[in-house]
């Protein structure tokens, strides 16, 4: 039990995929624009990590070593379509608002690559803990820059006003430099306040 | 004729420019930020996604408009898209290994990497949800390559220069590498307006 709490807490600020690992950018600065673009965007990339990593960790000992890419390609891109569909059926507008980014989960480099370097490799209970922790540690961060860009970006929060009304957007960070730019400077303060990556 | 030409320029204009996939769209930064440490590799990254992206967005383009649609399956096409480009990328690499040993020593490396980069993927969907003709998705993907390839040469290039001048050691390594990409989105944002 203490390597649960172990892998699940190297996902969140030990490893973190973004900040730490540099991979699954896109998704993050794409959709940060609305905090509530973020949050679902997190769901969706929680769930379909810890379902396939789970899935993944029980097939280890099936899945021969020089086919295992393309199955985890399958496996991945089944739960990847779930979520698209059912973002489609229940959630309209947040899915039109994050147009391709959904169905572009299946590629998030997290998924895959907690595949490969960490589910097809430990137990089940390890490889949810891993998968909670990295999904979890994704949605705090895209969350972090959503909070900043909307306030800034629109002077709301949750789409409800949280400035001044005389407030004017700022353009700068709802247009891409903006998110380049915050990202920068996130990593930036986690190198000076928490430890640099070791590279 | 010369409406058809006037529609491919501005399929070019908009794909490698005003929409450019890294600094508009942000989609494939993976390997933005992996490959771009020296300009020679990124011009070899640059390659290979071209070559793959323009094989991709042809065979998708195909399933979609002859099998997908017809027998409406549109439900699949996530799974089948990105099995597609897993297969494509695994044919090129022995294809270039056996015939063009020269060209798969220039880009080889890159080809694993190219599976998992989203650039590729969004490409065969833009491709399909766009309705373009088949003329019009080649010049569109080769177009798309070309932004990624000046957004990666140009990066690198920067990157280059950057390695000798005195950053704040907090900002060293990724950090600083994002700020010079949102002042490049910014220069790219002069783009915006050319194509009506």
């Amino acid at each position: 039990m203490r390597e649960f709490w172990f892998y699940l807490k190297n996902g969140i600020i030990g490893e973190n995929p973004i900040l730490r690992l540099m991979i699954g950018l896109c998704s993050v600065l794409a959709v940060s624009v609305r905090v509530d673009n973020c949050l679902a965007m997190g769901a969706g990339v929680l769930f379909v990590l810890t379902c396939s990593s789970l899935v993944i960790s029980l097939l280890r000992n099936f899945v021969p070593r020089e086919v295992r890419i393309p199955i985890f390609i399958v496996v991945i891109s089944t739960f990847t379509t779930i979520v698209d569909l059912v973002m489609q059926a229940y959630l309209p507008s947040l899915s039109r608002a994050m147009g391709v980014f959904i169905p572009l989960i299946v590629v998030n480099c997290i998924i895959m690559g907690r595949a490969e370097a960490f589910a097809s490799r430990k137990p089940p209970l390890f490889a949810l803990a891993d998968a909670l922790g990295m999904g979890i540690g994704y949605t705090l961060v895209i969350t972090a820059i959503g909070v900043v860009r909307e306030i800034f970006g629109y002077g709301e929060l949750l789409s409800v006003r949280f400035l001044p009304a005389s407030f004017q957007g700022m353009m700068f960070m709802i247009l891409p430099p903006g998110a380049f730019f915050l990202i920068g400077i996130y990593i930036a303060l986690l190198n000076r306040f928490v430890g640099r990556v070791k590279q | 004729m010369s409406g058809e030409l006037v529609m491919l320029l501005k399929i070019l204009v908009s794909a490698a420019f005003v929409d450019n996939i890294i600094l508009a769209r942000y989609i494939g930064l993976c390997p933005y930020i992996g490959m771009s440490s020296n300009v020679a590799n990124s011009v070899g990254m640059g390659m290979a996604v071209a070559f793959v992206m323009v094989l991709a967005s042809c065979v998708t383009w195909a399933l979609w408009n002859f099998v997908f649609l017809p027998l409406h399956l549109e439900y699949l096409r996530i799974m089948v898209f990105i099995l597609v480009i897993a297969v494509l990328v695994q044919l090129v690499e022995i294809l270039l290994k056996k015939n063009v040993p020269n060209l798969y020593r220039a880009m080889g490396i890159y080809l694993p990497l190219i599976t998992t980069n989203c650039a590729i993927l969004a490409v065969t969907f833009f491709g399909v949800d766009y309705g373009y003709s088949l003329l019009q998705v080649v010049v569109y993907s080769i177009s798309v390559a070309l932004g990624f390839t000046v957004a990666l040469v140009l990066l690198a290039g920067i990157r280059e220069r950057l390695r000798f001048s005195r950053v704040p050691s907090f900002y060293q390594g990724y950090p600083i590498v994002f700020i010079a990409t949102a002042l490049l989105a910014i220069a790219f944002l002069g783009f915006k307006g050319l194509v009506k």
